[in-house]
């Protein structure tokens, strides 16, 4: 005897979160039935093995028959076939475009192509995410990508309305489209240590700040890409490191103000032409693409890998930056404050973020 | 002319796509009616075109409005190939046609082929305009107005019942034409939808005219089927209870939710006081059933029943006569009103009868489809009434019938008149047998009635079954409009709240061998001791502790044969299904100890090799009948010891299982020694002192007591066999096949805690039902792959399958705890040789379980201070103990009751009283509100009433059929993925109409049919649904103004808080 079918269907369309969470990490069906049955919900009601498998078979159908959907979340509210509270509706999306943070930190900055597809059976052994988890949230993001790229408007609000996702779960998003459209570099060793929500704490600062939906905010990819016109400007900051007067005086403006403030002021001190030629430089070359890529690379190469090495403390940097970029300001012969500030503002907070004690 | 209907396609949306180059669709919109056909425009490259198109008109007959659905094709434009279609949606217009139901037709439906599933969505806009028709021989019947539910509707008034409607129409199925070679599967899925939706219309144009005939303006509880014969043809029936209604105005509706009619509380007073409510229900019960075949069946429940209660200590009670004996012994009790107990009856029954008779005679038919009665309807139940008759599907040759016939020509009349007529004089022979089954009764009316097929190849088995009744006249004549005002005439002297149990029949000239007693409400008249039923518990029904759902399964193995020899051996199987399927539904109901089934639905399937026999019922304790007696396990050699030990191992399994489940069903029936007259007169006072308020019986008495009226469980094993033997249910186990029913017996296991089920619209004993509802369609196929199965083998994965389908929804619907499974409906099939398939619908409903505790808890027993308040709460204290004859029951009396006090005093000893009844304070615990979402939720249920709502409008009938079929079945996920899916947009299109309609609920929805056939070596599979119910618009109840007074028989109090 065997059963050659068997279907249970709802008006109101019955979903167990659990077994959708488990479908969504893409455990098989026979693998969720025994994660349940260690979950214990068969004591909860009475139920066998047999009872739990042809429930858990069920609630799979009826996920695979709403992915359709929840490719398209605003279909899902006005879809018929499924009688789905909008709680429950936005539960689901919000599930579904869930990602593992250690997922997408390797595909991160990553162009969304077949190629990286490829790769994903890779990066699931290495993450330990499943590969059908793995192909779902690669795809989200791909799908994500596809249609925010071609709308006008705020990133982030776009994001939310057609995908309806949360103010977080949206921002989270918008980060993974930016880094990947600017193919930031993120996968390099030095680069390990730092989180996904560190990059996309960055992201915003970037889309926030240097994009051209800084300025203007009804253009075409407005936060996507950055703006252009600012990165050309970024080289009349090369005047900080190329003049020598201007750079002796912004020394001792800084060194002036920190002094006695921090035990590390010795090595401030000692290290500052260096610090400032790698930030200046770094702002200087961002006309390159090949160079954006390299932005975070080169921001812990050039600035937080030498800190680090002389031990400042997450205050030491704070009060370096701030009087850093102050100091600037005092400089007479210094006309760029405004570019100054666009520049500094982001790279400050950016290394805020990225500064590990 | 006296129609025009006018469609406006308002536009698409989610459209597939249907250009691979442009991944975009150029669409546009036939609007089809009769011959006639509209076209929109194209609205060129889009997925979500907007084609406001203007009204197309169309000027139609009425009677092409009834017959005929409206069709909007949507197609792909295609400049150089031929367009292709997207998919269709069929409109029924009958809504549109009666002024009470929608006015007009407005949204999206989903647009369906029956190859894809559904594909995008369209807004469809549809309205008529009537012109009056003053012609009298008019072949439409506009304005008649159909309901699904099997009882009066809500928000309506039953003016008067007219009686049994019924019809026919045949046709040739599309699928077997000569055509269907050459044509898609497409075409032919789509000839075979719009010939049954036409045929439906047809069906019910001829029912609303027979109703016109009546003098009636409504069918309710109107059951369409249609049957697949294959080659010999298609054939749609009908039949449906034809009534005035009179629509109430709001606000003076009247109960809106059964939760209003508790039946436990009229119960509690019935106790007491069977007579000072008049508004108590007339209780009718009787006994079991006959079979309409020639069988065992009838004879059964003399074998079966247990003797009567009293036997032991008054083993002649019945023929002497005992009222007497309680009159002179015992003048004070109040036996003197109750005198007229049995004998007296006769007289007025005959009375009854007559009066009954000249209403009901002029009908060929006195059917009544409905399950559910105004109070004061139903006098008395005789029991279930079956026949059941197996045919041979001759095909029908027929010149007429070619392919040149289109599917206009319907119209019997003049192309196979012989068909039509062979079915009608099939079901002529099965329903008269009913009309004499019923006779025999004692009865004059069949109510609870339908109809069914089960065919396999050519092999047709027809069944009817329904409840033997009297009904009261009153409904029956002109001019009793006023159904709240009791005709005294008629009534009995006895209490009107258990007088549905009392037997039609006389009692000196029985039909059948059965145990009568006297009823244990009013203590007047004679009852059976097991009453079978295919009707609804009544509310006013008194009923001790909950209900449960009781199934008997049986699959019985045949020998593959053809024709003649097949039918043949079909009907010699059947008398013997019917029997076991009985004597395991009498077995099971003495293991949950109750003593009636409701809603009784015995289904025969027929496939090549077997035939499954599947009863479902929900039984209950009624308070009225005497306690069942245990099961007595006897063995054939009484000299074995190892038997013996086995045997008495058995019977205790079985003596604690009944003890289990009269604890978890709360079964502590009041009792009512005092009723045995011999008890009475033996015992008298000395006992009363004693017995009031000690809690814990005396053990000496007692014992003696409770052994004369009823085996209650934890004394059996007690019991000497010789007393069991003659009290208690006796089965030998003599052979294999015994010890497997006992097996079987001890298998059903119960649902979980938290869980009830029951085949009945609303679980007795549940009255404080929650907003929440899911309704829900299973279907489970299973496959035998063992060839040399033998019953018993088939028996036990028969009985599995349903077991495990009734744990797999428990398991499912575990969030909605406490929780009732309502309206279990199964239904079996055998699709091919070694597939067995059930499907099944019902709906889970909610229940607030804290307040039935809570009153439990405070159940402090004030004694014997009887007020009528208190009396409600505490239903079930009052029984026992004690009080005999004597007894003053302080300030219980009422006025008008009958001092009948050997019922009224209370017992503090019950541990578990059931649930109480009251609908006091009942929260309504609203399910989540869909805001924001452009979808109109609607809710379903095979249920006559959403618990917290009200229904203030009808729209109209649903009746839809569907077909899908996929060439691609592995693709769609196997089987399972396909039927899913497809049973998920039977409900989207359900719900599509619903809304469209105005409405947001379907109530008495369900699904007729589910005919599944797969070919998985072709990839290949295809199914066939068809749905009903009633569409309806309701409103929260907490929106609504009270409601209604208790004229509706109800108990006032529980109605009143009803509405608080």
């Amino acid at each position: 005897m065997s059963v050659e079918l068997d279907v249970f269907v709802g008006n109101t369309t019955i979903m167990d979160e659990e077994v959708y969470q488990l479908w969504l990490d893409g455990y098989t069906v026979n693998d969720a039935v025994k994660v349940r049955m260690e979950g214990g919900v068969m004591e909860e009601c009475e139920a066998s093995a047999d009872v739990l498998l042809s429930d858990t078979m069920d609630q799979y159908r009826t996920f695979q028959m709403c992915e359709r959907l929840l490719h398209s979340p605003t279909k899902l509210a006005n879809q018929l076939l499924f009688q789905i509270t909008p709680h429950r509706q936005a539960v689901l999306i919000e599930r579904y475009y869930a990602f593992d943070d250690a997922f997408v930190r390797e595909v991160l900055g990553k162009k969304l192509s077949k190629g990286t597809k490829k790769d994903l059976d890779d990066i699931g052994a290495k993450t330990g995410v499943t590969l059908k988890s793995c192909r779902r949230q690669f795809d989200n993001f791909k799908r994500v990508f596809k249609v925010v790229e071609e709308l006008k408007g705020p990133l982030v609000e776009n994001i939310r309305q057609h995908f309806l996702l949360s103010d977080k779960l949206a921002r989270d998003y918008a980060a993974i489209v930016f880094f990947a459209n600017n193919r930031f570099e993120t996968g390099k060793r030095k680069l390990q240590y730092l989180t996904f929500q560190d990059f996309a704490f960055c992201a915003g600062q970037l889309i926030n700040n240097w994009t051209v939906g800084a300025v203007d905010n009804m253009v075409e990819d407005m936060d996507v890409d950055l703006d252009k016109e600012f990165l050309q400007e970024l080289k009349e900051l090369k005047i900080l490191i190329a003049d020598k007067d201007l750079l002796d005086q912004h020394k001792s403006l800084v060194c002036t103000a920190l002094r006695g403030k921090t035990k590390a002021f010795t090595e401030m001190e000692a290290n500052f032409k260096n610090l400032s030629r790698g930030l200046v430089n770094i702002a200087a070359k961002l006309t390159n693409t090949k160079d954006v890529r390299d932005f975070f690379i080169d921001l812990v190469e050039k600035f937080i890998e030498p800190c680090r090495s002389d031990r400042w403390t997450a205050a030491d940097m704070r009060l370096y930056l701030t009087h850093y970029t102050n100091s600037a300001h005092i400089l007479d012969t210094f006309k760029h404050q405004v570019v100054w500030d666009r520049y500094m503002g982001v790279i400050k907070s950016c290394i805020f973020k990225m500064y590990h004690d | 002319m006296p129609g025009k209907l006018k469609a406006r396609i308002v536009a698409g949306r989610h459209l597939p796509v249907m250009d691979r180059a442009s991944d975009l669709t150029d669409a546009f919109v036939e609007v089809k009616f009769g011959n006639t056909t509209f076209k929109t425009d194209v609205c060129p490259k889009s997925l979500n075109p907007q084609w406001n198109s203007e009204w197309f008109k169309f000027e139609v007959d009425d009677e092409d409005l009834q017959d005929e659905p409206l069709q909007v094709t949507v197609l792909d434009h295609d400049t150089y190939s031929a367009n292709d279609a997207i998919g269709k949606v069929y409109i029924d217009i009958d809504p549109l046609l009666c002024s009470e139901a929608a006015s007009v037709i407005s949204g999206w439906f989903p647009i369906y082929d029956t190859i894809h599933g559904i594909r995008g969505e369209i807004n469809v806009l549809v309205k008529v305009e009537l012109f009056n028709d003053l012609n009298r021989f008019r072949q439409s019947s506009c304005g008649v107005k159909f309901f699904c539910t099997t009882s009066i509707p809500r928000c309506y008034r039953a003016a008067m019942v007219h009686g049994f409607v019924e019809e026919l129409v045949v046709n040739e199925d599309p699928e077997y034409q000569w055509i269907d070679r050459i044509r898609t599967p497409r075409a032919s899925n789509e000839a075979r939808q719009r010939l049954i939706s036409l045929m439906s219309g047809e069906l019910q144009r001829k029912i609303g005219l027979k109703v016109l005939e009546m003098g009636g303006n409504a069918v309710v509880g109107y059951l369409q089927c249609f049957d697949l014969e294959g080659e010999s043809g298609l054939v749609v029936r009908a039949i449906g209870t034809a009534c005035t209604l009179d629509k109430l105005s709001s606000g003076s509706a009247p109960n809106t939710n059964t939760h209003t009619h508790p039946n436990t509380a009229p119960a509690s007073n019935a106790c007491n006081s069977p007579s000072k409510d008049g508004k108590e229900p007339v209780f009718g019960e009787d006994l079991l059933s006959s079979s309409g075949l020639p069988t065992p069946f009838r004879a059964l429940p003399t074998s079966s029943s247990s003797p009567p209660p009293f036997s032991p200590s008054k083993p002649c009670s019945r023929q002497s006569s005992s009222s007497d004996t309680d009159l002179s012994l015992t003048p004070k009790t109040g036996m003197g009103s109750g005198g007229s107990g049995g004998k007296d009856a006769g007289p007025l029954k005959t009375l009854l009868r007559q009066q009954t008779q000249t209403a009901l005679e002029q009908r060929e038919f006195p059917f009544f489809t409905l399950t559910s009665f105004p109070p004061g309807f139903l006098v008395h139940v005789g029991g279930v009434v079956s026949a059941r008759s197996v045919k041979l599907l001759d095909r029908i040759h027929n010149p007429a019938l070619g392919n040149t016939r289109s599917y206009k020509l319907l119209d019997w009349n003049s192309v196979t008149a012989d068909e039509p007529e062979t079915r009608d004089a099939w079901w002529e022979e099965i329903r008269q047998e009913i009309k004499s089954h019923a006779k025999a009764l004692g009865c004059h009316a069949v109510v609870g009635y339908s109809e069914s097929t089960s065919i396999c190849e050519e092999v047709c088995i027809l069944s009817a079954s329904g409840t033997a009744a009297i009904l009261n006249p009153r409904f029956m004549r002109e001019g009793c409009l006023d159904i709240g005002i009791p005709d005294h005439r008629f009534e009995e002297p006895s209490p009107p709240s258990c007088g549905f149990c009392h037997i039609p029949y006389d009692e000196l000239n029985m039909p059948f061998p059965a145990q009568l007693t006297y009823c244990y409400h009013c203590r007047r008249q004679k009852v059976p001791d097991v009453l079978f039923t295919t009707i609804d518990l009544p509310q006013e029904a008194s009923v001790t502790g909950k209900g449960c759902l009781i199934q008997a399964r049986l699959c019985r193995l045949k020998k593959k044969a053809q024709g003649e020899v097949n039918a043949t051996a079909i009907s010699n199987l059947l008398p013997f299904m019917e029997y076991e399927l009985h004597t395991q539904l009498m077995n099971k109901l003495k293991m949950r100890s109750m003593n009636a089934l409701f809603g009784l639905h015995i289904q025969i399937s027929i496939g090549e090799n077997m035939l499954l026999g599947l009863a479902s019922a929900t039984g209950v304790y009624l308070t009225a009948l005497p306690a069942p007696g245990g099961i007595q396990i006897a063995g054939k050699t009484p000299g074995d010891l190892s038997n013996e030990h086995h045997i008495s191992t058995i019977q205790k399994r079985i003596n604690d299982t009944i003890a289990k489940n009269k604890e978890l069903y709360q079964i502590n029936p009041p009792k009512l020694f005092a009723l045995d007259p011999e008890v009475f007169c033996g015992i008298n006072m000395e006992l009363t002192e004693e017995l009031v308020g000690s809690p814990i019986p005396e053990p000496r008495q007692r014992s003696r007591l409770f052994r004369s009226h009823s085996e209650s469980s934890d004394e059996v094993s007690e019991l000497d066999l010789s007393h069991g033997k003659k009290d208690a249910f006796v089965l030998e186990i003599d052979d294999t096949d015994a010890v497997e029913d006992i097996h079987s017996l001890l298998t059903d296991a119960p649902p979980p805690t938290g869980f009830y089920s029951c085949n009945t619209e609303v679980m007795p004993g549940i009255n404080d039902w929650t907003s929440a509802v899911q309704m829900f369609t299973s279907v489970r196929v299973i496959r035998l792959s063992n060839a040399n199965l033998t019953n018993q083998g088939l028996n036990k994965i028969f009985t599995e399958l349903c077991e495990n389908l009734l744990k797999s929804f428990y398991f499912k619907l575990r969030s909605m705890i406490p929780c009732c499974l309502c309206h279990l409906n199964f239904t079996v099939a055998v699709p091919e040789e070694e597939l067995i398939q059930v499907a099944v619908t019902a709906v889970a409903m909610t229940f607030d379980k804290d307040q039935t505790q809570e009153k439990l808890a405070d159940k402090p027993i004030t004694k014997g201070t009887g007020e009528t308040e208190e009396q409600l709460q505490f239903p079930l204290e009052l029984c026992a103990d004690s009080s005999l004859p004597n007894t003053q029951p302080p300030g219980s009396k009422i006025s008008g009751v009958p001092e009948s006090t050997n019922v009224s005093s209370r017992v503090s000893s019950l541990e578990r009283s059931s649930p109480l009844p009251d609908g006091r304070s009942r929260s309504l615990r609203s399910t989540r509100s869909f805001g924001g979402s452009s979808v109109t939720v609607v809710k379903m249920t095979p249920l006559s009433f959403l618990p917290g709502t009200r229904i203030i409008k009808y729209l109209g009938i649903i009746n839809m059929f569907f077909i899908r079929e996929t060439t691609s079945l592995r693709e769609e996920g196997g089987v399972s993925g396909f039927l899913h899916s497809f049973i998920a947009e039977v409900f989207a299109m359900v719900r599509a109409h619903v809304a469209a309609l105005g409405g947001n609920a379907v109530v008495s929805y369900s699904m007729k049919e589910c005919v599944f056939m797969e070919n998985p070596n072709k990839n290949q599979a295809q199914c066939l649904i068809n749905v009903s119910g009633d569409a309806v618009i309701c409103v929260r109840e907490t929106d609504q103004e009270p409601t209604l007074p208790a004229n509706t028989g109800q108990s006032c109090t529980s109605a009143a808080e009803g509405t608080t």
